[in-house]
């Protein structure tokens, strides 16, 4: 008789399920995964050195580009982090507009997260759906920031230009739309058995391994632990808003589809929240020297001028230390680790990238699965290389 | 087919040379992949808001081996040229090449040590569209124009000198 | 909080202590770099401070800095105390010749990947971890990207006027 062996087994990185350049090195046992071991770095864009050789403001649009569905909530943590740095208070209209924004994007990553995953799974019609329904959203970034995904409209300190006139009825639309589709997607997938049968019990993962390997986002909560930095350490006046977090039970893919659902719901609360209680005020904070002045200040007056032209040139020196600021993305947690040294440029900006930990545990997810299985536990991690890989 | 490269200079062929460029034209099958940013912007366009459908081009491939038009979109990195060059060979002729997006054009904001400075370094581009990234427009217009160069080619040029057409 | 965690590290670490720091109201303990699986392990056992996750590793490369007379590294551990909602860091710096420091792979598994992407960016080596290697960067790439005497590599951009010259690479 011929001796078994396992068979390694080579996916991607062109491979239309690993979302982008994923490869992954499995070693099977007929069906089985054995071992799996994945390989990144095809997507590496040296974005963190990249932004250490730019000042402040000019290293800002390398964030959106890091992870391309949710360019908002990047924008924010980098913002964050910046003022934290420089110690400048902005606005509360800025905030509140920014947790709208954020939430937009997070609606935004979940809808394509879950057209693509049902595409995974052999259900080709929900990535015609979700991507139908993101444009909506697409068009209120277009309408704030002039771009489709790129936007950079959070600023250092404020907001690019004012929110625009139609924001408020655009955002109840969207919503009101949405919110009903989604019962839609229930419907078509919820209890829908392929899909339980390729989601349930799949790709699970225990609240104590998930502690362990450090994980964040809805990876952890999926586990049944509730950290969320939204309510744990609010940022950007979080405080101020009703909303739940949800949580999954058995830690497996159908879990995390489920609360990535409810997630939804609960940004369109939060939006609504933001919309109905928006308070009026500058949409820049005013720090000379730092943020850039409004621009009708720079068409009127000499001084605001000089500034806008200092600061677009020669940048402003931040203090020497390090600050680390840490938003709830839709992928998890996104960290800005900034260190100032005196100059005009970071010293270091670190991302701690969510997708990039929450890949580390693949390996575990998928030991002892079907080999069908793998393009499912990789769907349910909701990776984005541009951010593994930097 | 092989049987074109045999025709002798003294044939000209017209309405064959018209019928064949339609059919190419018409069913351009796209080698589905995305490398970063764009790809998102490229699935737009495939999807039904900007339905790349009406020009018989919704169907992505998946393999190399069934495609003939190649969207590179989104940037290059140094570790995943190599690989690209792969795919680009193992397309079968005649193929055609799509650089989306400031990166895969020209290195766009990241010009350092680990991107490609454009993927026309590695493979010879036909029609580039820039934009970062493009809006899904703008990637129509960039596939009719590729459209209209196919029209005016010929099945007895072999590939080499359709590549890169300045 | 704070002061939970200074005394229990004073109480039994007191001599791996060098300083303390408060910036922007984030609180770090610069460590001596031998110490650091000892606290870290500490920390982990204590059930009371619940420093269950490791959140981040990194580093930063002083090089042509006044700082780096403490050592060129710096090396960053992010920790966060789940029952307090605490964030804090510990702080290692490492010489220029050879960095070392112990993994953490044995407390956290997720330190596995975070530690590579130090090895890979910086060159800082940990001491048994299980697979050290090239983690984002291509294995023909020499040196550490994020080392500040590792050039970016500017290339001249190319317009019609110079579109025959061969590129020009600015290090
Ligand atoms: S051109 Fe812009 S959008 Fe496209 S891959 Fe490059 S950075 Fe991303």
């Amino acid at each position: 008789m011929a001796e078994s062996r396992t068979l390694t087994l080579n996916m991607g990185p062109q491979h239309p399920s690993t979302h982008g350049v994923l490869r992954v090195l499995l070693e099977l046992d007929g069906e089985t995964v054995v071992k799996a071991k994945p390989v990144i770095g095809y997507l590496h864009t040296g974005i963190e050195k990249t932004m250490e050789s730019k000042l402040y403001y000019k290293a800002l649009p390398c964030t959106d580009r890091m992870d391309y569905l949710a360019p908002m909530s990047n924008n924010l943590g980098y913002c964050l982090a910046v003022e934290k740095l420089m110690d400048i208070e902005v606005p509360d209209k800025v905030k509140w507009a920014r947790v709208c924004l954020a939430e937009l994007t997070r609606v935004n990553s979940h809808l394509v997260w879950l057209g693509t995953h049902a595409l995974d799974l052999g259900a080709m019609s929900m990535l015609l759906y979700t991507f139908r329904e993101r444009e909506l959203i697409l068009d209120i970034y277009e309408a704030c920031g002039g771009q489709r995904m790129m936007t950079s409209y959070i600023r250092i300190g404020g907001l690019a230009h004012e929110l625009p006139k139609d924001f408020e009825q655009k955002v109840r639309n969207m919503i009101k739309i949405i919110r009903e589709r989604l019962f839609d997607y229930e419907k078509l997938l919820t209890n829908n058995p392929i899909f339980i049968g390729r989601t349930k019990g799949v790709a699970v993962i225990s609240a104590e391994d998930a502690m362990n390997y450090c994980l964040s986002g809805p990876m952890l909560r999926g586990s049944g632990i509730k950290h969320d930095l939204r309510k744990d350490n609010p940022y950007s006046g979080y405080e101020n808003f009703d909303f739940e977090v949800p949580i999954g039970k058995n830690g497996d893919a159908y879990d995390r589809y489920l609360l990535r659902l409810e997630e939804i719901r609960q940004s369109f609360r939060i939006c609504e929240q933001v919309l109905d209680g928006m308070p009026e005020g500058p949409y820049r904070a005013h720090v000379p020297g730092v943020v850039l002045p409004p621009k009708e200040d720079i068409l009127q007056k000499m001084e605001a001028m000089i500034f806008h032209f200092k600061i677009i040139t020669e940048g402003f020196k931040a203090p020497v230390g390090s600050v680390y600021q840490a938003i709830e993305s839709p992928k998890g947690e996104i960290g800005f680790f900034i260190t100032g040294d005196g100059t005009n440029k970071p010293r270091r900006v670190r991302v701690r990238p969510p997708a990039f930990v929450n890949l580390a545990c693949l390996p575990k997810l998928v030991e002892g699965c079907l080999f069908s299985d793998v393009v499912c536990a990789i769907g349910s991690i909701d990776i984005i290389l541009g951010e593994v890989d930097r | 087919m092989g049987l074109e490269e045999k025709i002798p200079d003294s044939i000209m062929l017209t309405t064959l040379d018209k019928m064949v460029n339609w059919s190419r034209r018409r069913s351009m099958w796209p080698l589905g992949f995305g490398l970063a940013c764009c790809a998102i912007e490229m699935i737009s366009t495939f999807g039904p808001h900007f339905d790349l459908a009406r020009y018989g081009m919704e169907v992505m491939r998946p393999s190399p081996r069934q495609a003939d038009l190649m969207i590179v979109a989104g940037r290059v990195s140094v570790k995943m040229a190599p690989i690209i060059k792969t795919l680009y060979e193992q397309m079968p002729n005649p193929k055609w090449v799509l650089s989306m997006g400031a990166c895969a054009s020209s290195g766009g904001v990241f010009n350092n040590y680990a991107v490609v400075q454009g993927v026309d370094r590695i493979i010879p581009v036909d029609i580039y569209v820039p934009g970062c990234p493009p809006r899904p427009e703008q990637l129509m217009e960039g596939i009719l124009k590729l459209h209209e160069m196919v029209k005016k080619e010929s099945i007895k040029n072999p590939r080499e000198e359709w590549g890169r057409k300045g | 909080m704070e002061e939970k965690i200074r005394q229990f590290l004073n109480s039994k670490f007191s001599d791996s202590i060098i300083r303390e720091d408060n910036f922007r109201g984030e609180q770090s303990f610069y460590v001596k770099p031998e110490s650091i699986f000892p606290i870290c392990e500490a920390l982990l056992e204590n059930d009371d401070l619940d420093v269950k996750f490791l959140k981040d590793i990194t580093a930063v490369d002083w090089y042509d800095h006044p700082l780096a007379e403490n050592g060129r590294f710096e090396v960053i551990y992010n920790l966060y105390s789940f029952a307090h909602k605490y964030r804090f860091f510990l702080k290692v710096f490492l010489p220029e010749d050879n960095p070392n420091l112990t993994s953490l792979t044995g407390l956290w598994i997720g330190a596995n990947w975070l530690e590579r992407e130090v090895y890979d960016l910086f060159g800082v080596t940990f001491e048994g971890h299980p697979d050290l290697t090239k983690i984002i960067t291509p294995d023909e790439l020499e040196g550490h990207p994020l080392r500040k005497d590792f050039p970016l590599t500017y290339e001249k951009p190319r317009f019609s006027w110079n579109k025959d010259n061969p590129p020009e690479v600015i290090k």
